[in-house]
């Protein structure tokens, strides 16, 4: 299991994380690494076992849809980087 | 002036005996945090103008008689809960300057209880490692031997118990991230059942792994804060609504009829021989209490646990932390194309450790591999939850080390990730089976602790408080403070 150079960009890109040169180099290295020594999990047979998403047996919680007060924007806004109005600023997507 | 150093219990009597105020108390506790704070540099922020002005009240409803048992008593929360108005850094550069606008419902009924903040503490960053060096902070150190780490990820929390700057604390825990650190500490620490305790208000790190717990001085005190906190919430659709009991009531001094099984899987290749000759000590003092332990016990899946985990917990934390795109808070790159925002936000405001696990789990859940590794782990995280169940068919409890080794040096495991990941093969399965489990003091090697991890039931974390009161009743290493 060795993870490229092309792969780690692809990861990052899905993941929307920049990364340093030297970064690349160290995660190629890293992840392959640690993905090798995972390569175990691929010995279990697992023949007509289901998935696990979470271990407590709760199926969809239900609630009555009841209108409940929200947080003043002001609150919400207060940690926002660029606030415009009671509107946080984003920039652009299309150009 | 003396600090006053004391268990939730003792302050609980001492306060309402009137011997001591809560404000006295605070201020000791405070006094003692400027003492110590600056070589083991376990809190973030120190909360003394909150802390005086909850300890004013809880003094006034002592005067009245409208005090609980929980009423004026000094805790410190981990920087990953929410507490309106004060800054909760997740120890993240990405965090540095947030300020939640809500509470954290743990948070809410600390304060319900008229307990008093004083301050929050450092961790690896969101929650991300086992020896709290991956805080982009400052690194914690281990108040027993101070060129050690305190282990992770609720390493804060655990040292501020430790070195007396708190009377508990709460952590969180995801893979082992309260009880490694307890267990590396000399203190107590349970993660409950998953659910057991409502997430609400606590930053997502692996939401099908993710709990919080107490860290205290003893098994009673443990107890006690598990009262506090425990209990379903409507804001937490995972939190299970399964009645609360006293937890004060089941901590009984022996331990007949318990059988108590110990998983033989658990004492792992490279275990320190130190660790393999306490526990034996360990087993053979509940055998005495009356416990029937059998040894020969076998969970076959869990040398997968670590795999399972590391795929799993990876996967579900690049899905939480998509959010931190530096538009809504947190830290926010200048740049002028969004794109190019987004990716330098997420390059400068996450540190190496929190990247790789990003990578790791976008990794296992893209397309091509998403088969092979999340959903692999998925299903052999099915097999770990029978085997678990099974194994309590005929166990009350499983007994097994909290960690394979006593508490490493700092900087020697930061250069290789996978050796880190190592630390915590004691404790993942138990996040994998959703299960509740304890670490507890059981015994030191050149004066570095070592934890016992006792594992029950799901919502049986009164059958693990037995066991652990047990076991302290007869033991005195909880008694056994370290000098700063």
């Amino acid at each position: 299991m060795k993870l490229s150079r092309e792969e780690v960009l692809h990861i990052a890109r899905l993941a929307r994380v920049g990364l340093a040169e030297s970064e690349i180099t160290r995660l190629s290295e890293q992840l392959s690494n640690i993905l090798e020594n995972f390569e175990v999990l691929q010995q279990v047979d697992t023949t007509g076992v289901p998935p696990t998403a979470q271990a407590v047996a709760l199926q969809s919680v239900m609630r009555e849809d009841e209108v409940v007060p929200s947080f003043p924007a002001d609150d919400i806004l207060a940690n926002a980087p660029r606030r415009e109005g009671d509107c946080f600023r984003v920039r652009a997507v299309l150009e | 002036m003396t600090n006053i150093q004391v268990t939730i219990n003792e302050a609980s009597r001492l306060l309402r005996e009137k011997q001591v105020s809560s404000i006295e108390l605070t201020e000791s506790y405070l006094e003692r945090i400027r003492q110590v704070d600056s070589r083991v540099h376990a809190l973030v922020t120190i909360t003394d103008e909150l802390a005086m002005e909850q300890a004013r009240k809880a003094d006034e409803l002592i005067a009245v008689g409208d005090a609980g048992p929980l009423t004026g008593v000094p805790i410190v929360i981990k920087d990953n809960m929410c507490t309106r108005g004060i800054r909760t850094t997740c120890s993240s550069k990405m965090l540095q300057n947030f300020m939640p606008p809500y509470d954290a419902a743990v948070v809410e009924k600390v304060k319900a209880h008229n307990m008093v903040m004083v301050g929050k503490s450092n961790m690896d960053e969101f929650a991300m490692g086992s020896s709290t060096e991956n805080s982009a902070l400052f690194v914690t150190c281990n108040p027993w031997d101070l060129s050690r780490v305190p282990g992770g990820s609720s390493g804060g929390s655990a040292v501020a118990v430790a070195a007396g700057e708190t009377v508990c604390a709460l952590g969180s825990d995801t893979g082992g991230s309260i009880r490694q650190p307890s267990g590396f500490c000399s203190v107590v620490g349970m993660k409950p059942t998953y659910g057991r305790v409502s997430r609400y208000g606590l930053v997502a790190f692996a939401s099908s792994l993710d709990q919080i717990g107490p860290l205290t001085q003893d098994v009673t005190d443990c107890a006690l804060l598990l009262n506090v906190i425990a209990g379903a919430d409507s804001r937490d659709s995972t939190s299970v609504p399964e009645p609360v009991p006293d937890y004060t009531r089941c901590l009984k001094a022996d331990l007949k009829g318990l059988r108590l099984g110990v998983p033989r899987e658990y004492f792992v290749e490279g275990m320190q021989a130190e660790v393999a000759e306490v526990m034996e000590a360990a087993i053979k003092e509940l055998e005495e209490l009356g416990a029937e332990v059998d040894r020969e016990v076998s969970l076959p899946h869990t040398p997968y646990a670590l795999a399972v985990y590391y795929i799993l917990a990876p996967s579900e934390a690049s899905a939480n932390l998509a959010r931190y795109d530096g538009v809504k808070y947190g830290f926010s790159y200048e740049a002028d194309s969004m794109w190019e925002a987004l990716e330098k936000t997420r390059e400068n405001g996450f540190g190496p450790e929190v990247k790789r696990r990003i990578m790791l789990g976008t990794y296992a859940l893209s397309a091509g591999y998403y088969d092979a590794w999340y959903l692999k782990a998925q299903k052999v995280r099915t097999l770990i939850i029978r085997e678990f169940n099974e194994a309590f068919k005929k166990y009350d409890a499983l007994i097994t080390p909290t960690s394979p080794t006593v508490p490493f040096k700092i900087g020697e495991k930061t250069d290789d990730p996978f050796q880190m990941y190592l630390s915590d093969v004691c404790t993942l399965p138990i996040n994998i089976g959703g299960v509740p489990a304890m670490s507890i003091p059981a015994g030191f090697t050149d004066g570095l602790p070592i934890g016992m991890q006792i594992i029950g039931k799901p919502f049986d974390e009164e059958t693990i408080l037995h066991v652990a009161y047990a076991y302290e009743q007869a033991t005195e290493w909880h008694k056994r403070k370290v000098e700063v």
